[in-house]
């Protein structure tokens, strides 16, 4: 942004700010309480006002995210897939934005900011390929003492509250959000609270990514304040708390306990981690296992098994 | 609280004389002052930006709940899903007794005695819509047919539906006839409302109009919609009849109850009709003698907000009843 505001100087022309706003129901809300708070570099220097959320945002979010949970966790596991990689295709389209974003977020050089944007890009693709593979690693077939098929499959959760990573403001917030809704858990996300602007402006691209309104929410503001009723909140079904302190961490996790949310503890990460291969972790921390029997017939009957 | 009620049709003290005929009733229907619909909407909508929170919120939620007409009206209603609907009205929130019951339950008349024995042993009345609900594309007889087998099953209301064709084409005595049939129908022991289908009578003026009429025939409540059609309870409509049972209690003494229905799903909407009562007709018609919701889910969205305001964390649909 202080490079822009430069340009004007040279141009002559007027500079155009963008005013960031929430992304919630697929729409892009301002904060009902009307607040934002200034965004600014590591050195200090302002890039933009973002909305400060408040726990009826909150509120509103998990209530867009219950309303697109049936379709989305319908949706074919195909259909997600081709939706996350459409995400990643329009991302690659804005790639020099969120360069600059990140890079001026977290005090990046260019070169180490475009490094983590095709980071991301990349996860979006390869969570992607995930959506139809993943209920054949963790799902299946199992052998029973009895004359029935017994077969396991993974469901998604439910609502999801994710604490994007304070530090990793984009690559981060990629890696915690794509594992949540490939799957077909919706997400309610609180972006980075020093470094939102990357997330508000994901918002943007996941809106015109044939990504249905309110599967994914993006609320930036102070953490702990927005994460606290999303935490005791009854109708959110698990929680990543990738987020928060340690001190935040307990007391959401407690929280958490009254609805038996599904809690996925913040791991220890170095700066370096979220470039790391991601695993599968992150989605199976928010799926369910539904076990059906079924009688396979009269087959011990005759004495024969299938 | 002046608990008088027309005793029969036509009787409002002072105002016989404009029932006497067509042309005088429709003199005195016309001759009702115009509608300002801009003035209108916007003291509806300023009354709705009241901020009503905390302990006034929890007082208006638990009045709300009290005066839920809890409603089912569907073609695949069955007796099992009426006692669901039933147990509901009485204890609305089985996990905390301190839950207000609900006003009544709205059926359809032959539900009526499935939902008498529902709800036995509580304050809860039964209310049943009749005279050809919706539409109200009956003979007369038909309808009051309709009107005697529901008082006969037990049912404490009756929701009438008026000829809006007849008072479209400006045959005003042939509705003001048919109300007050209904109402000697009903007897001494039923109350009546009677429905306006406000979304078919187009103008404001004509709401206004409607009102009086159906005041003049001796409504105990009047009522804005069935909910079956597109536009229903809206806070202008509202508040106009809301004006209207004011300056006819202040003109010949009685009073009448008020019941919004169709379209209010949340305690937000439902808190800002209590406003408008308040602010409009007067405290006098904040019980659920006087003002009823006519709603479904709206039922709901009350007891979720109740349970925030009790343990200060959000709820969820999982909560609360499906129906």
């Amino acid at each position: 942004m202080s490079e822009m505001s430069d340009k004007p100087e040279k141009t002559g022309r007027l500079s155009v700010f963008k005013t960031y706003k929430l992304y919630v129901g697929g729409k892009f809300p301002r904060s009902e309480s009307g607040r934002v708070y200034e965004v600014t570099d590591p050195k200090g220097d302002w890039l933009a006002n973002a909305p400060l959320s408040s726990r009826k945002d909150a509120r509103d979010a998990v209530v867009a995210a219950r309303k697109a949970f049936g379709a989305w966790s319908g949706a074919t596991a195909y259909n997600r897939g081709q939706i996350l990689y459409r995400v990643a295709e329009m991302l690659e389209g804005r790639r020099e934005q969120f360069v600059r974003e990140v890079a001026e977020a977290e005090g990046l050089s260019k070169s180490k900011a475009a490094a983590q944007v095709d980071a991301a890009i990349d996860r979006w693709v390869w969570y992607a390929g995930w959506t139809d593979k993943i209920a054949q690693v963790v799902g299946g077939g199992n052998p029973v003492a009895g004359p029935f098929f017994n077969l396991s499959s993974p469901e998604p959760t439910g609502v999801v509250a994710v604490l994007a990573p304070q530090e990793s403001s984009f690559l981060g917030l990629v890696s915690v959000i794509a594992p949540v809704i490939a799957t077909g858990n919706t997400a309610v996300v609180i972006a980075s609270e020093k470094s939102p602007l990357p997330a508000l402006s994901l918002g943007e691209v996941l809106a015109t990514s044939d990504l249905p309104g309110g599967v994914v929410n993006v609320l930036s503001g102070r953490t702990a304040e927005i994460a606290a009723p999303l935490a005791a909140h009854m109708d959110v079904n698990a929680i990543d708390l990738a987020g928060a302190d340690e001190t935040l961490a307990k007391e959401l996790e407690i929280a958490a306990a009254d609805n038996l949310k599904r809690v996925l503890r913040p791991q220890p990460v170095d700066d370096a981690d979220w470039s790391a291969a991601p695993g599968i972790d992150r989605m199976t921390a928010f799926l369910e296992t539904k076990t059906v029997w079924h009688p396979t017939g009269s087959l011990g009957a005759s004495g024969s098994s299938y | 609280m002046p608990t008088t009620a027309p005793t029969s049709g036509g009787a409002a003290p002072g105002l016989t004389d404009v029932t006497a005929s067509d042309s005088a009733l429709r003199r005195f229907l016309h001759g009702l002052p115009g509608v300002d619909a801009v003035g209108l909407e916007a003291r509806a909508a300023s009354l709705g930006t009241r901020s009503i929170k905390t302990t006034a919120k929890a007082y208006a939620i638990d009045l709300a709940i009290s005066m839920v007409d809890l409603t089912t009206l569907e073609g695949a209603d069955t007796p099992g899903k009426v006692r669901a609907l039933g147990a509901k009205a009485v204890h609305p929130d089985p996990t905390d007794r301190g839950t207000p019951a609900t006003a009544a339950v709205c059926v359809y008349p032959d539900m009526v005695a499935v939902a008498k024995e529902a709800v036995a042993g509580s304050d809860v009345k039964v209310a049943s819509v009749a005279t050809a609900f919706p539409a109200g594309r009956a003979p007369l007889s038909v309808k009051l047919a309709d009107v005697r087998e529901a008082v006969a099953a037990g049912a404490d209301e009756i929701d009438m539906v008026i000829d809006r064709g007849a008072f479209l084409a400006g045959r005003y005595l042939k509705v003001y006839d048919e109300i007050v049939a209904v109402k000697e129908a009903c007897g001494t022991d039923a109350r009546l409302k009677v429905i306006f289908e406000t979304g078919e009578l187009s103008t404001y003026d004509n709401i206004r109009r409607a009102s009086w009429l159906g005041m003049l025939a001796g409504a105990d409540f009047i009522k804005t919609s069935t909910g079956k059609v597109a536009v229903n309870a809206t806070p202008a409509n509202t508040l106009l009849m809301l004006e209207a049972v004011r300056d006819f209690r202040a003109q010949t003494g009685v009073q009448v109850g008020v019941k919004p229905a169709g379209g209010i799903r949340t305690s937000k909407d439902a808190v800002k009709f209590l406003v408008l009562v308040n602010e409009t007709a007067g405290p006098d018609w904040l019980d659920n003698h006087w003002f009823r919701f006519g709603a479904s889910s709206l039922l709901n969205d009350l007891l979720m907000q109740r349970q925030k305001l009790a343990t200060g964390r959000y709820s969820g649909p999982d909560y609360v009843t499906v129906d």
